[in-house]
């Protein structure tokens, strides 16, 4: 999502330039001709190497994609569509093939995220940006950027051993390993890049508008959320797209605070598996070629069009509130 | 610049066929184990195993100089369908092998026989359970422990994921096969086990080797036998597997292969097998 930006200020200026500018040398001398010629056939080369550089990206993915569709598509063929997104019951061995309770589980878990990690991230990024002192703000910023670079591994480890007792004390359950947990985790996982753009954001937004609202008489608390927060909106926009990005797939962590089982997420404290973790925990098993295996692919193939289709829905919201 | 964008589409266009190609080409150059020397051998399957082959790879590899034995994990699945296709020249499976796999031409050789531990925080007043009570609290049908003569808690039934050897040995011994209700499914061993030394609800299943000398969980009497190199042995503990290597049928092994599968199932490497937890079968 970042590369959008740094893409709209590239352009492709540079190159026409440099292509003008060897033009004029041409015409003012004759006799260099051998120089200019080596020059244009070196600049021709690089950016040749440059396109082909850029086109590995694109051409990865398209592989992936093009992959994905082709080891998709067959068991979902096979299953019957319906069978196979409104199914609740999955048992790969069994060949039962419904991925409902992965689906909703996703949904929930991703929801649920979203719902405690925004609002914390939101405000953290308003102290870090408007109210705090710059001592508070280096330790805050290193804190955060120390969060972003922990491995999901480790967050799952930790949220097995300390967090999924503690929820099971807390509301005297028999097994503290379902939904909740994984809520948990991972929105404390998607708080860095929420903390970050929203932060951004804010510190992008004129002086004026504030010193205009504070000087018509209003709080400073009422300039940061009238005025300071509408103006930032799409920054902040951004920052939830990103979050749920990392949330919808993200699977080491939660595999181990989720409890593993396919069920649906009837409440906080079911057991449950995502689309990501149903994928990770059965890969191994599934033999070659069975539908099982297939199937697994088509997990794949939905989380994959489930995440850009979100991107798809939120960039032209996003879009369509930048224009107005 | 029309020619050149051209050309770099075709290249990349080509390129995305290239890869394609190569995915319908892959079961072809699988045909023979990828170890780079002649004189290794590759096993790879069951987790459970791992420890077991690892210990038998490394006197082996002291007996017989210039061998080398790798061993890889990924599950009983992946161990039946490496010795099928030949990527491996042994595979592991730690379970019976079903119809289907038989189909394709391999056979198993019974290394060592496993017990499955049932295990519960060591706190748990419960020290013997027999095979209904098992499979009832599994299936949801005993939902608290002091319907087993433990304390006024609910049961956490801890299981293992889907494909899980483990899980297929237990649930195929208990005959709770599709109707197990889990609390949860870690994905090893190990993660089963820490699931019940944290949680006093709980009970699990994991290999008898991973969970003998561990603190914080108790294993549990089945039928009023523990699990030991003895009761299994003798078959009087009820719940366990066979460990399994598996070999293609009608195709020679290589000499080193053949050398490490003769020496395993002797009775030279048995004591090296007990020592790792499990029970073999060559006395």
């Amino acid at each position: 999502m970042d590369h959008e930006f740094v893409r709209g200020a590239g352009k492709k200026l540079p190159h026409q330039t440099i292509h003008a500018v060897g033009r004029q040398a041409a015409s003012i001398g004759q006799t260099v001709r051998p120089k200019r010629l080596l020059r244009e056939s070196l600049e021709h080369t690089m950016s040749t190497v440059f396109f082909l550089c850029g086109f590995l990206a694109v051409a990865c993915v398209l592989f992936i994609s093009i992959y994905l569709i082709l080891s998709g598509l067959p068991a979902i063929w096979e299953i019957g569509v319906r069978d196979f997104l409104f199914g609740d019951t999955w048992d790969g061995q069994g060949r039962k093939f419904g991925i409902l309770p992965f689906l909703l589980t996703s949904v929930a878990g991703t929801g649920g995220a979203v719902l405690i990690g925004v609002p914390v991230g939101v405000l953290t990024a308003i102290f870090l940006s408007k109210m705090a002192n710059p001592r508070t703000v280096t330790v805050l910023r290193a804190a955060v950027s120390l969060l972003a670079g922990i491995p999901s591994v480790v967050y799952g480890l930790v949220g097995m051993v300390v967090l999924v007792p503690a929820i099971q004390r807390l509301f005297s359950l028999p097994s503290g390993a379902n939904l909740l947990s994984a809520v948990v985790v991972l929105a404390i996982m998607i708080l860095p890049s929420i903390i970050n753009v929203s932060e951004t954001a804010l510190r992008a937004v004129p002086k004026e508008y504030e010193e205009a609202s504070l000087a018509l008489g209003a709080t400073y608390t009422e300039t940061v959320f009238r005025v300071s927060l509408p103006a930032a909106r799409s920054g902040v926009a951004t920052a939830i797209v990103l979050g749920v990005g990392r949330a919808i797939g993200e699977a080491m962590a939660i595999i181990m605070v989720s409890g593993n089982v396919p069920n649906l997420p009837a409440s906080p404290f079911t057991p449950v598996q995502f689309l990501t973790t149903a994928i990770a925990s059965e890969m191994n098993y599934a033999a070659f070629g069975s539908l099982w295996r297939q199937a697994l692919f088509s997990i794949g193939l939905v989380l994959f069009l489930f995440i850009v289709m979100i991107n798809v829905i939120l960039n032209t919201f996003i879009k369509h509130k930048r224009e107005r | 610049m029309s020619l050149k964008r051209l050309l770099s589409l075709a290249a990349a266009l080509a390129l995305t066929l290239g890869l394609t190609a190569c995915r319908a080409g892959r079961p072809n150059h699988a045909a023979k184990p990828s170890g780079g020397r002649s004189d290794s051998v590759i096993l790879l399957g069951s987790t459970s195993m791992e420890a077991i082959m690892g210990a038998l790879a490394e006197q082996f590899g002291q007996e017989h100089q210039g061998v080398t034995i790798s061993v890889e994990g990924g599950g009983s699945g992946a161990g039946v369908e490496a010795a099928a296709n030949g990527t491996a020249h042994i595979g592991l499976a730690s379970r019976e092998l079903r119809e289907e796999e038989r189909s394709k031409g391999i056979t198993g050789t019974t290394l060592a026989l496993d017990g499955i531990a049932i295990i519960v925080n060591a706190d748990n007043p419960v020290s013997n359970l027999t095979m209904e009570q098992i499979a009832a609290i599994y299936t949801g049908q005993i939902s608290n422990w002091s319907q087993v003569g433990g304390a006024q808690l609910a049961i956490a039934a801890v299981g293992r994921e889907a494909g899980s050897g483990t899980r297929e040995g237990f649930e195929s011994i208990t005959g709770t096969g599709n109707a197990c209700v889990l609390s949860q499914a870690p994905t090893s061993n190990g993660a089963v086990i820490q699931s019940v030394r944290s949680n006093p609800h709980a009970i699990g299943y994991v290999s008898l080797s991973t969970a003998e000398g561990q603190k914080g969980i108790k294993i549990l009497a089945v039928e009023g036998v523990l699990p030991s190199e003895d009761t299994i042995q003798a078959g009087a503990y009820p719940i366990q597997r066979p460990f399994l290597l598996i070999t293609r049928q009608g195709m020679d092994l290589t000499p080193q292969a053949q050398a490490f599968l003769d020496w395993a199932t002797s009775a030279a490497a048995a004591s090296l097998i007990r020592s790792q937890g499990a029970v073999p079968l060559a006395r």
